[in-house]
């Protein structure tokens, strides 16, 4: 148990919170690998983890019976998973390992549940995942324009 | 004004609607540049269009080297050209990229779709001269794997252990194991020393406004940053005005520019 607080501790995403707020989240923690190649969720499934990825790489796609395509690929110190935050809970993608990939992965339903119990932890939490999002959605808009496409 | 003329001596697909021409001066005598330069080439009978140098600038004898996309009807014809043809050159203009600047600096280069081509020298310089800078990293984004340009030399600096070389993807299918998402995304994971970098950025304007940006969350100073700009340059020494951005001609100021000169005339509307 220590060694997984330490890592959840380590992680940039947990970069500058208290000891005893990571001590908390680690209550919600464990040690998770998937091969290349394997899902960690898909579309539509309730999201119930959080990811911490600490190595490899993950592919968040959108499919179709025909195809699927890749919106984003996500790396090592990068989180996966914001679904888990929004009512109902539902995965809005595919991610799946294009390598193989260790991760923390932290129960949803627990992690809320302490953000409930402890707002000063949940805002904190909120810090980190803010700037995150902002970050995607500002991507998001940019592979929209499609900005390379001479046409336009 | 007059042009020079040029043959091409080979001309090499790169993606679907860009073309490589290697060129030979007619009169034999190397063609000098500077990395971001540009030259007007001219499709006899049909007309004259700017286009960047692509080459090494450290290797003129072996050519003259040109990377262009068939947009319009000049530059189709251009881009077109077969072994032995004939080109006019009116040229080098424009500044280029400061390369002495980033001396002892680290370097970050972001390219994103055809922008790499007006990069390439400024590359080459940069490696011809490795030991003169610290950490070097090209950020380079395309629309999707179809339409990454020069992907074997990219293959080849990614194997070098001295550059840090990151292609990321627009969208992508299924069977691309690369990276996928717009190239500002490739910046929060790059490794630099923030206070200490030149940062030179090419592609598209809106691309260039964002890629500054996050190399601004990053901590580079826009005094630190140079961008290429691109404008419908017609004399290409600065006479004419179609290429105005205000108080400059991106062909006689530029197209290179420091972003704290740039950063204000980018935000005007239609300028």
């Amino acid at each position: 148990m220590e060694g997984l607080e330490r890592i959840v501790r380590e992680h940039p995403f947990f970069s500058g919170m208290k000891e005893e707020q990571t001590a908390i989240l680690a209550g919600c923690a464990k040690n998770v690998r998937f091969e290349a190649g394997q899902y960690l969720f898909h579309e539509g499934e309730p999201a119930d983890q959080l990811y911490l990825l600490r190595s490899g790489r993950v592919a968040l796609q959108i499919s179709s019976p025909e195809r699927a395509v890749t919106i984003q690929t996500v790396g090592e110190s990068e989180i996966v998973g914001a679904s888990w935050l929004v009512a109902p809970y539902r995965w809005g993608l595919d991610a799946k390992a294009l390598e193989l990939t260790r991760a923390i992965s932290l129960d949803a339903a627990c992690l809320r549940g302490k953000c409930e119990d402890d707002h000063g932890l949940g805002y904190e939490l909120m810090k980190r995942f803010m700037p995150i999002l902002h970050q995607r959605l500002q991507a998001a808009r940019l592979q929209i324009l499609d900005v390379y496409d001479i046409r336009k | 004004m007059v042009p020079r003329v040029a043959r091409v001596r080979r001309r090499t697909r790169e993606i679907a609607d860009v073309s490589t021409l290697t060129l030979e001066m007619e009169d034999g005598r190397p063609f000098r540049y500077e990395p971001g330069q540009f030259n007007m080439m001219t499709a006899f009978d049909v007309g004259e269009v700017a286009i960047s140098i692509s080459g090494d600038p450290d290797r003129a004898e072996d050519g003259l080297v040109h990377t262009i996309r068939e947009v319009g009807i000049v530059s189709g014809a251009v881009a077109r050209l077969t072994t032995g043809e004939a080109v006019g050159i009116r040229g080098p203009y424009g500044r280029g990229w400061p390369v002495d600047v980033a001396r002892g600096s680290d370097v970050v280069i972001m390219a994103g779709g055809l922008g790499l081509a007006p990069l390439r020298p400024l590359i080459y310089a940069v490696l011809n001269a490795r030991k003169d800078f610290g950490k070097v990293v090209l950020l380079y984004g395309a629309r999707n794997p179809a339409e990454i340009l020069y992907r074997a030399e990219l293959e080849q600096w990614r194997r070098r252990l001295d550059v840090d070389i990151q292609v990321t993807v627009d969208t992508a299918r299924d069977d691309w194991y690369g990276s996928v998402g717009v190239v500002t995304t490739l910046v929060p994971r790059a490794t630099f020393d923030a206070r200490n970098t030149i940062a030179y950025v090419c592609g598209p304007e809106i691309m260039m406004r964002f890629a500054a940006a996050a190399l601004r969350d990053k901590g580079i100073q826009d005094e630190s940053m140079y961008l290429s700009m691109e404008r419908n340059m017609k004399c290409g020494i600065g006479l004419c005005g179609h290429c105005q951005m205000g108080p400059v001609f991106v062909c006689r100021d530029g197209p290179v520019f420091r972003n704290d000169h740039l950063r204000p005339l980018m935000s005007v509307k239609e300028l």
